[in-house]
């Protein structure tokens, strides 16, 4: 399930990248908007790389 | 980065050369793949490789272009949102039509996109070695050829929305990527990501309790000369991207390809000193990643960066790569035989980053951080699922037992050495 959660916060990151563009003008308020976008997303993969180590010798 | 509009005949002469050098980057990272996995399974993942291939020339030529945009037809799949126009999809013909009688530049397009597409469906199936069937692989293929790559071509290459970006929203030139560092190898090895953290790791690999199990390579000859053909098809491969997406003048086209040689070479010698301090002795499988991190690094940036940055980007893809290695295996349990995640992935988005960091232009650089994004939060999810659902009714992993003798036996009923004495392996004890 972990991974699961860290795979839905990718969207939601990429989503905070789209309405910077959509919504803001200036450069420097949107530039803080696709950072903080990209960020979200790296806590989404970290959060799907550490549900996938939960998983360690589970099955194989 | 949007197509160079009437490019002379002589300028497309040229493209064409190039493009047709370009399957040699195919050959070199088919070679590494094959190298990079085990002696028992050698001569089904030359084959999958090879099938892969065919699969995907046949399912992109005829349907997934028209997504792509590669030839001419309509406007494209258009959104408007924001007062801006979002270009999501092509809307080509299907099946090459009017291929023939196409503009010379636009067929051109297709062909570099075909060779496109199949480095970027080779790079799941080297990280799925040993443990994922042929048609389970020939299948995430097919869905690569058909609907990913296609997208990820249409919205970085052709009239889509991240290639507009900088007509759209005054970012920069658009998301800069001549060389393929997204659309073929970021994607690539997220996919490969997905099929790892599906198909599990090969058996034995990370016991229950210790360290996980070594699991060398079989043809180290394989993985080095893989390199030296890989170079060659690079050189090739971003000199044609530069010159059919950033309208690059001929004279460009020479650093072109030096950078792509400066950026693999300082990767190499940055990995042998890595893995040299680390170990006492340079690893060859892993100069060889280098290598490769290094080619990836330059295909988002050869053509738009100095030689000296150039050499910066290929020694931090080169340092980053063994270390990426080791904390994938040891640290994250992720069991990668050829390095695809690393090497493609994480290299390609290096490349990219470089790309805007290099331009010198904050608004390049938002472009090269919104496309980043769009690969991860876009279609690193989208494969993820789409792959698992796959995997329900076609599983990727072979039974244990087929693991076990190795793929040759298990799907080719025979092996790629028939006169070599397969030792047995303690992992399955």
């Amino acid at each position: 399930m972990m991974k699961f959660a860290g795979l839905l916060v990718l969207p939601a990151g990429f989503f905070l990248v789209l309405a910077a563009l959509v919504l803001l003008n200036d450069p420097v308020q949107r530039t803080a908007f696709v950072l903080c976008g990209v960020a979200v997303e790296g806590v989404g993969l970290v959060v799907a790389v550490r549900g996938h180590m939960l998983n360690r010798g589970e099955s194989h | 980065m949007t197509p160079a509009a009437h490019l002379s005949e002589s300028v497309l002469a040229l493209a064409f050369a190039l493009v047709l050098l370009a399957p040699l980057a195919v050959a070199g990272v088919m070679l590494t793949n094959v190298g990079l996995g085990r002696s028992r399974s050698a001569a089904q993942a030359l084959l999958g490789n090879l099938a892969m291939a065919a699969v995907a020339v046949i399912l992109f030529a005829l349907v997934g272009s028209a997504f792509a945009g590669a030839l001419p037809g309509g406007a494209g799949h258009i959104l408007t949102l924001g007062g801006k126009p979002w270009n999501l999809a092509g809307a080509g013909p299907l099946f090459g039509a009017g291929l023939a009688t196409a503009p010379l530049q636009a067929q051109l397009t297709l062909l570099f996109e075909i060779v496109a597409v199949v480095l970027c469906v080779l790079l799941p199936w080297g990280s799925g070695a040993d443990r994922v069937g042929l048609l389970p692989g020939i299948a995430i293929a097919a869905l690569l050829a058909v609907v990913f790559f296609p997208l990820a071509a249409h919205w970085n290459w052709g009239a889509g929305w991240l290639a507009a970006l900088g007509t759209n929203f005054g970012l920069g030139s658009g998301f800069l990527d001549a060389g393929g560092a997204a659309t073929i190898h970021v994607l690539g090895g997220l996919a490969a990501l997905c099929v790892v953290w599906i198909a599990g790791p090969r058996r034995g690999k990370f016991p229950k309790e210790g360290f996980s199990t070594a699991m060398p390579g079989h043809n180290a000859v394989y993985v080095l000369f893989g390199c030296l053909l890989a170079l060659m098809g690079w050189q090739a491969f971003n000199a044609a991207g530069a010159l059919l997406w950033l309208h690059a003048p001929l004279t460009a086209l020479p650093q072109t390809a030096l950078n792509t040689t400066l950026s693999a070479s300082a990767a190499l010698a940055a990995t042998f000193a890595v893995t040299r301090t680390r170990f006492g002795k340079p690893d060859a499988s892993l100069c060889a990643n280098g290598w490769m991190a290094g080619l990836v690094a330059s295909s988002g940036t050869a053509a738009v960066v100095a030689p000296l940055a150039a050499v910066f980007v290929g020694l931090v893809a080169g340092i980053a790569t063994p270390l990426l290695v080791e904390l994938f295996e040891l640290a994250l349990s992720i069991d990668d035989p050829s390095g695809a995640i690393g090497v493609h992935a994480i290299s390609g988005v290096w490349g990219l980053l470089a790309a805007g960091i290099f331009s010198g232009s904050s608004g390049q650089f938002v472009a090269q951080l919104v496309g980043i994004a769009a690969l991860l939060g876009f279609f690193l999810p989208l494969l993820y699922f789409v792959f698992l659902a796959l995997n329900r009714y076609l599983p990727f992993r072979v039974n244990a037992d087929g693991e076990r003798i190795g793929l040759d036996l298990h799907e080719l009923g025979g092996g790629a050495y028939p006169e070599f004495v397969i030792h047995r392996d303690e992992s399955y004890r």
